[in-house]
């Protein structure tokens, strides 16, 4: 299905509909996660994934206001490289051990530390939340600063135009 | 088994690069953030998947349950999500800025006024 929707984005020409699907793939994204029993990350993609960032998308296309894209001819020479490229990345993947493999070596180093004593070191049940904020606070430390420098940034490029538009005024 | 156990990578690698022919073939800036969404959300399973494990649950600690999937990858792809919701305004913030400059959101016509302008710097 999220093939299908996925699919359906590449070929819409409407940029509307296209936001729209995009937002549809996110909630199928989100519960694609809760079957893989990643709940966290599953509430965060419908809220932001499908939320958030449906808004903004919508909001740049009121500023751009371009509703329908021009077809484009010659689609071939990219869809080959994307062909050969998943085609390389699946023959990777054969490498890779297979689905819910406890053998794997994701489940081998330390995770088990986690698991076992993430209840007696932080207190928090819910051992995701014991690593973002106690084991890798640092990580979201980093992340803080990443999100703020992105909305400095925004700021910064939509500020500049409107001065710019009223210097227009101006003269 | 073996083959129906890379499928979760399959769908991942075929998001994958259905997400990098939309960056690449579609000319729109909008359409081509949307693609690089898409692209985003094939990484978050690619990392998602791996960390399940069948008969386990979801990674909060309780006396009924003894298998937990992997809760590292919840972890860096939580942050890979709120980067990607960043990353995606900082580019519509762009994009609006390119339509006001140029008057257009379409690969193909900035490019062509980018060259137009070249031509006319090397003429004067």
């Amino acid at each position: 299905m999220m093939a299908v929707v996925t699919v359906a984005i590449a070929v819409q020409g409407n940029l509307f509909a296209v936001v729209v699907l995009g937002s549809i793939y996110s909630f199928l994204m989100a519960t694609a996660l809760v079957a893989l029993d990643a709940v966290d990350v599953a509430m965060t993609e419908a809220s932001v994934g499908a939320g958030i960032s449906t808004v903004l998308l919508l909001g740049a296309l009121h500023l751009v206001r371009g509703e329908e894209q021009k077809p484009r001819g010659r689609p071939w020479l990219p869809l080959a490289a994307s062909v050969v490229m998943a085609g390389v990345l699946v023959y990777g993947t054969f490498g890779l051990p297979g689905f819910s493999d406890a053998g794997a070596p994701i489940h081998q180093h330390v995770v088990p530390r986690y698991l076992n004593d993430a209840v007696r070191e932080t207190g928090v049940p819910n051992v995701v939340t014991a690593v973002l904020a106690s084991y890798r606070g640092y990580d979201t430390l980093g992340e803080t600063t990443v999100v703020f420098t992105a909305g400095a940034g925004v700021i910064a490029l939509l500020r500049r135009r409107r001065r710019d538009r009223r210097d227009g005024d101006v003269r | 088994m073996s083959a129906f156990g890379h499928f979760s990578y399959w769908i991942t690698m075929f998001l994958l690069a259905a997400g990098l022919y939309i960056v690449i073939a579609r000319g729109h800036l909008v359409k081509k953030l949307v693609g690089l969404s898409i692209f985003q959300t094939s990484v978050y399973l690619l990392y998602i998947a791996p960390g399940k494990l069948v008969g386990g649950t979801a990674p909060i600690i309780s006396d009924k349950f003894t298998v937990y999937s992997n809760p590292l990858p919840h972890v860096l792809i939580l942050t890979a999500i709120v980067v990607g919701i960043a990353t995606l305004a900082l580019g519509l913030a762009l994009v609006v800025r390119i339509r006001e400059a140029y008057g257009s959101a379409e690969e193909d016509e900035i490019l062509a006024q980018d060259e137009r302008a070249a031509r006319d710097a090397r003429a004067t």
